[in-house]
């Protein structure tokens, strides 16, 4: 081979890999990736059932109902807007009432909200930073402990 | 008092930079000897500075000195001792200080051990090194402080995060940023040989060293991260493809493909630009980790807000080196003369893939970590990208190039012959055959690609073995000939021996843990029992303990398989002193064959406890993988011939005293 057909090869391996993790990237984006709403989202713009979305929010006191085995539900509200949440195992230790929240799942036709994870981020906030972001955008008016920095001892 | 100290020692240690960048630059551009002789001194009393500063913020740590605002932030007084020590990079300031700890301890040992470098090449090095630290220290002293005093001294602190209070933890950032900030000496060479506007393999042979140190530390301070995440967070992944964990991710695949790239380099003088690329590239993508976790940007863009000068310090930090780097390397690179020419098909014609596939991988990394950030930051929406998201564009891309990792070291430099590295491959044919059936005969219901990666991995595995079988003519020369021949192979080729087979038992590890993961999660009352994977597992009882610093529900379970007990595991749930934050404890059998992991979670109103009960198969592979990745960098960082600050035959540049 010349050095031009060397050359060739390279960069056309090149290009061809880089054209292959484009189509992939791209086709991941279409399918994979999850979009994050709060309750009055979801009321707004309509989501539809079997969609899988994020919800934040803070979980509505005295909600919380516990005991169908490992079953759980309760409402995740916006304080505008609430949705009920039902999730089957074991919540995270940052779970509370009063406190922020990000469940992922999906709708189903009668507007409950079926989670298959509850999540809790492992960093020193109490509450997710996308929930709080998105609630005080809404207005509602955040206690300490909403942002880093912020966190005062004694919390409960 | 010693806190003072301690900030004036950072403060003199920013000086000390300064002088550090301008003279010896200076010195190596007008060939004064005795200028470009400051990098050294400079260098080293640069870390004694920085060290000074450190030992006083730690000695507040250890003492409880409220009257410091970060040590009351992030400390506590019941906090036991080892964590009183790892609170000390636990939080964001303290963490940065470590960072330019590290930076300098690798400056210094670029002087210390760099005596066989050109005088005017490590005079640059070192003045670049120096340019890094001099924004860090900037960083450190301008935007966050660990040194700020706080009056009136709280009665005690808020203590720290209690799931960062685990020994795993507490030593994965030193490990972490040993690697990410050790890619910068390959970047300082870098900019050092554009400087110069010269090139050649006996600048690999100096990189090279540097680059398997900084890649060792990052790889197991992965690993550490990723073993932590499994037993702590009670979940039982070990991965969740999180932006922090992209964070480090990244600058390992770069650093991967610089390792093999410089390799090229260093024997065949090929791919010189494509290195010197690739090695701003790495330490770019050390800083976007570092700009990633530390800015806030994290999960909002908006959050951003919360602390504007540091995230936008970081920013600049991170465009100015970049950014210059890039621009040096576009105005420099085209006097640097081409290298070596070889077939596609040969050692570096691998290699190439290799380069190609991992920096490929990278990108697609990038892309999915910023992605969410530059979509909520043009149109408010708000998305995440998760773990399917990699599984499409990074898996895919991480097939070929496992599958031509055997073939590689097979193939002679400059033209290769692929149908007899092929033939010397059947062994390792037949090795993943024979996983591929066995797999697919034990565990029939599974996903049916699942059989095929196991088999991939061993495939991987057997590749290594037969690599350095051939090399020791295991199986046609005598045995004694065998024993002299694998006594005199270099250190360097076990190194890679081990590199490969840990990345094999790393493959086998995930495929097998993600594909047959059993799961059960029950409400159980004490008595009840659930069958897991071949235990038999009892609930016997809950039982109330007191830690140093919190309180503790210890649920007890029996063990059982084939009737006898096997083991007790007793997961649990803390509640924190301070702050009051409860953690979940794991309960973990570990068996070669995979892990029982028992998580305890909410009470039931009928006196029973929901648990969560997995089976992970081979799971502990993926963190042996990573360990035997690391001893392998070891044994290769031993070679003799690779010894930091001892490469062999540097042609001695022209020094000219200027007197």
């Amino acid at each position: 081979m010349t050095r031009k057909q060397k050359r060739g090869v390279l960069i056309g391996g090149g290009v061809a890999t880089l054209c292959v993790a484009l189509l992939l990237v791209l086709f991941a984006l279409k399918d994979s990736i999850v979009f994050f709403h709060t309750p009055s989202d979801i009321v707004e713009k309509g989501v539809p059932p079997g969609q899988r979305i994020r919800l934040g929010g803070l979980v509505e006191h005295g909600s919380v109902v516990r005991g169908q085995g490992t079953t759980i539900t309760f409402k995740v509200t916006d304080t505008l807007r609430d949705i009920p949440v039902t999730f089957t195992g074991v919540l995270p230790d940052l779970f509370k009432e009063g406190q922020g929240v990000v469940a992922e799942g999906m709708l189903d036709g009668e507007g409950r909200f079926k989670a298959d994870s509850v999540l809790a981020k492992h960093d020193e906030n109490y509450m997710p930073r996308e929930v709080a972001n998105a609630l005080e955008a809404k207005g509602v008016k955040l206690g300490a402990g909403a942002h880093p920095g912020q966190v005062k001892a004694g919390m409960p | 008092m010693i806190v003072e100290f301690g900030h004036f020692a950072l403060i003199l240690a920013l000086l000390v930079a300064v002088a550090q960048v301008v003279v010896p630059a200076i010195g190596a551009h007008l060939k004064d000897e005795r200028m470009m002789r400051v990098a050294d001194p400079a260098a080293v009393s640069q870390l004694f500075l920085i060290a000074i500063a450190f030992c006083a913020l730690t000695h507040a740590y250890v003492t409880s000195d409220f009257s410091v605002l970060n040590v009351a932030e992030n400390s506590h007084s019941t906090k036991p001792l080892i964590y009183k020590l790892a609170g000390v990079w636990g939080n964001h300031e303290g963490s940065m200080l470590l960072w330019v700890l590290i930076l300098a301890l690798f400056g210094a040992a670029v002087a210390l051990f760099g005596n066989n470098l050109p005088l005017t090449l490590k005079a640059r090095v070192l003045s670049v090194q120096a340019s890094i630290a001099v924004a860090f220290l900037l960083f450190s002293l301008l935007t966050s402080n660990p040194f700020t005093r706080l009056d009136p001294a709280p009665p005690d602190g808020r203590g720290l995060n209690p799931i960062l209070q685990d020994p795993a933890l507490a030593f994965h950032p030193p490990f972490l940023y040993m690697g990410y900030v050790g890619f910068s000496i390959a970047f300082s060479f870098a900019i050092a040989a554009l400087i110069e506007g010269r090139i050649d393999a006996a600048w690999a042979r100096w990189v090279r060293p540097w680059t398997l140190a900084a890649w060792m530390f990052l790889t197991i301070g992965i690993a550490m991260g990723s073993w932590w995440a499994y037993y702590e967070l009670g979940w039982g992944g070990w991965w969740f493809w999180d932006p922090v964990e992209n964070a480090s991710f990244m600058p390992w695949l770069a650093g991967t493909a610089l390792l093999h790239s410089a390799l090229v380099m260093e024997k065949r003088e090929a791919l010189k630009i494509w290195t010197v690329l690739l090695a701003i590239l790495t330490f770019s993508l050390s800083l976007m980790g570092t700009f990633i976790v530390r800015s806030g940007v994290l999960t909002s863009v908006h959050s951003f807000a919360v602390d504007p000068a540091r995230g936008v310090f970081i920013l600049a930090i991170l465009i100015l080196f970049t950014g210059g780097g890039l621009a040096l390397f576009a105005l420099r690179s085209k006097d640097m003369q081409a290298g070596g020419l070889f077939q596609p098909i040969s050692r570096e014609g691998s290699l190439v893939l290799n380069n190609l596939l991992l920096v490929t991988g990278a990108a697609t990394v990038l892309v999915g970590t910023l992605y969410p950030m530059a979509l909520e930051g043009l149109t408010g929406e708000k998305i995440s990208v998760g773990p399917p998201f990699f599984n499409m564009t990074f898996g895919p891309l991480m097939i070929p190039l496992l599958v031509a990792l055997p073939i590689g070291p097979m193939l002679a430099w400059k033209r290769g012959d692929f149908a007899g590295a092929m033939q010397r491959l059947a062994f390792a044919f037949g090795a993943a055959l024979v996983a591929l059936v066995a797999v697919f005969a034990a565990e029939y219901r599974g996903p049916w690609l699942a059989p095929f990666g196991v088999a991939l991995g061993v495939y991987v595995m057997a590749g290594a073995v037969v690599e350095w079988a051939n090399r020791v003519k295991f199986g046609s020369a005598k045995s004694d000939e065998i024993i002299r021949r694998a006594r005199n192979l270099p250190r360097s080729a076990y190194g890679t021996f081990f590199a490969h087979f840990g990345i094999g038992m790393l493959v086998v590890g995930i495929v097998a843990t993600s594909a047959y993961r059993e799961e059960h999660i029950q409400a159980m009352k004490p008595g009840d029992q659930i069958t897991v994977n071949g235990y038999n597992v009892t609930f016997v009882g809950l039982e109330q303990a007191r830690g140093p610093n919190y309180v503790e529900d210890i649920a007890d379970f029996n063990v059982k398989r084939g009737g006898e007990t096997v083991a007790r595991l007793t997961p649990s749930k803390r509640l924190y002193d301070a702050p009051p934050q409860t953690t979940t404890e794991s309960g973990i059998l570990a068996a070669w064959r995979g892990d029982l992991y028992l998580v305890i979670g909410d009470a039931q109103p009928n006196g029973g406890y929901a648990v969560r009960a997995y089976f992970n198969p081979l799971v502990r592979f993926i963190w042996l993988g990573a360990l035997i990745m690391f001893i392998g960098g070891g044994i290769s960082l031993s070679d003799r011939r690779l010894r930091v600050g001892a490469p062999s035959r540097s042609r001695q540049p022209v020094a000219v005293p200027a007197e």
